[in-house]
């Protein structure tokens, strides 16, 4: 069977800019791939893309070509861009098509994300009395976890402090300026135990990534990546999610815990191979929680590795190089897609100022409302 | 003063406090809450849960979040609320708002007792009700 690489990546960078449309971003991102690869879209068979907020991902199409390519809208919450990657992985895994596109960008409203109960299944009361906001769920979920695994005040600011250093060094990132642990710790309290510069706000941006099987890149002389493993999982009972009035007693495992064994076993590595990780950081306590949902250290053992700095650039277990979803902000359609960019600049070695030296194995995860997450493994 | 509940079917008042309405699947006795409504509902019996169980977990709302909510105020004169999970033994963990004068109170683990409070008045003056804990 063949296997599906990476052969461009494209970005736009992530923040605010008010004279561009989230489409005109996914333009951006998406002629940027193609460069990168040296194709020209009329090579394209396929594309899968997403966007939430700013409008239907396939008006790409009149801007870059008419060319009766294949195009599907993907639509799943902050997993799209994972789930785009996965619908791209699948096309080619099939042996349908050897040669596409999978993108997404967005454009969101300032401030925190509202949501409308009607949308997801919910009573109207539920938002009339104040309980459908994301960012308590965040806090919840942290709050218990900091409860049952000892996770301190001080961690959860040092994951900020290292996303705004990393951001610094990256060239797409949203927020370049270092902030440090003192002010991170007393700026405004949003959630308890989160504060302002614990939270990633919403934002804008695109991503691309050309997708090629092996055959086709060797017959187009490129190279890239290979998708060692790819998987989306969506929640089973038990899990504690965004947007739930009532939880199980018996408690279960997450969607991101399904998701990553999953693509662990797909890629046939485990946590131990991981050179470098890119995980859904909506706040500081989604990366201190996602490690381990991860596999990437035990429950409680984030303390300590925070701690000494493992997770830093230079430490043993890089996460989020470019600054995640702290630093870039989210714009919905591109965030999963983001950390894929940044896994494949990472892996050629081109991440200048941020590179993890020798980095062969790359690990993204994007989690996202009402419940699902998505993985990507990727081998230099 | 006239008060009416923010949904009906959310909650009923019994001699000794008010009760939460759940949904006991028919197939397989899992809890819910709410009662699911409509067609889902069909496979649930409604079912009223245990007054009193423990703080799960919790968090402070410190800004005033945009509609839907539409509690009183603006955004000047809003005033931060507790909002938490509370474990009723044995059936469900159900998410509240919580009634607490000094949110470092809070723990999880606690033991919390449901109530009812005024979420907010309407333009006609009587006062609309909804569910809440506090601790027992």
């Amino acid at each position: 069977m063949s296997s599906v690489h990476i052969v461009g990546a494209g970005i736009h960078p992530f923040g605010r800019h008010d004279q561009m449309s989230g489409l005109d971003q996914g333009v951006f991102a998406l002629r940027e791939a193609l460069a990168d690869a040296g194709l020209d879209w009329k090579d394209i068979q396929f594309g899968f893309g997403g966007s939430s907020a700013a409008g239907n991902a396939d008006a790409v199409l009149p801007r870059m070509g008419l060319t009766g390519v294949q195009f599907i809208n993907v639509a799943n919450g902050c997993a799209t861009g994972g789930s785009a990657l996965l619908s791209g992985y699948w096309a080619i895994k099939s042996g349908e098509f050897d040669l596409g596109v999978v993108m997404g960008f967005d454009k969101h409203p300032r401030g925190a994300f509202n949501a409308d109960p009607e949308d997801w299944g919910l009573p109207a009361w539920y938002g009339e009395t104040g309980m459908m906001l994301t960012t308590q769920f965040f806090a919840m979920k942290i709050q218990r976890y900091r409860e049952l695994h000892g996770i301190s005040t001080r961690t959860l600011g040092l994951v900020a402090e290292k996303a705004f250093e990393n951001g610094v060094r990256t060239p797409h990132a949203w927020r370049r300026e270092a902030v440090d642990l003192d002010t991170i710790l007393g700026s405004q309290m949003v959630s308890d135990p989160l504060t302002k510069y614990m939270f990633c706000s919403p934002a804008e941006g695109g991503a691309a990534l050309i997708l090629a099987s092996d055959r086709k890149m060797r017959e187009l002389g490129l190279s890239g990546p290979r998708v060692r493993g790819a998987s989306v999982r969506t929640r089973v009972n038990g899990s504690f999610e965004v947007f739930a009035p009532s939880l199980d007693v018996e408690r279960g495992p997450s969607p991101t815990e399904i998701a990553s064994k999953a693509a662990y076993e797909m890629a046939g590595v485990g946590p131990q191979d991981i050179n470098v990780a890119q995980i859904q950081d909506t706040e500081s306590g989604a990366e201190v929680m996602h490690m381990a949902e991860n596999g990437l250290c035990a429950h409680g053992e984030q303390e300590r590795l925070i701690g000494e700095g493992a997770t830093r650039l230079g430490g043993s277990m890089p996460v989020n190089t470019d600054g995640g979803c702290l630093a870039c902000g989210e714009p919905i359609g591109a965030s999963g897609l983001r950390q894929v960019y940044e896994n494949v600049q990472q892996l050629r070695g081109r991440a200048e100022g941020r590179q993890v030296e020798g980095a062969r194995i790359g690990y993204s995860q994007v989690y996202g409302a009402p419940g699902l997450s998505a993985v990507a493994i990727l081998e230099a | 003063m006239r008060t009416k509940p923010v949904a009906e079917g959310l909650f009923v008042e019994r001699a000794d406090g008010p009760r939460l309405i759940g949904g006991r699947r028919k197939s397989d006795g899992r809890i819910v809450f709410p009662m699911p409504k409509g067609a889902d509902g069909a496979e649930f019996d409604a079912v009223e849960l245990k007054p009193e169980g423990q703080l799960w977990s919790y968090t402070v709302q410190r800004f005033r979040p945009k509609p839907p909510f539409n509690g009183p105020g603006d955004d000047r004169s809003f005033k931060p609320y507790a909002v938490g999970y509370v474990e009723l033994p044995g059936e469900v963990i159900v998410e509240s708002r919580l009634l607490v004068d000094d949110f470092s109170r809070l723990s999880i683990g606690m033991p919390m007792r449901l109530t009812t409070e005024v979420f907010r008045q309407e333009p006609d003056g009587s006062d609309v009700l909804t569910y809440a804990f506090r601790a027992a």
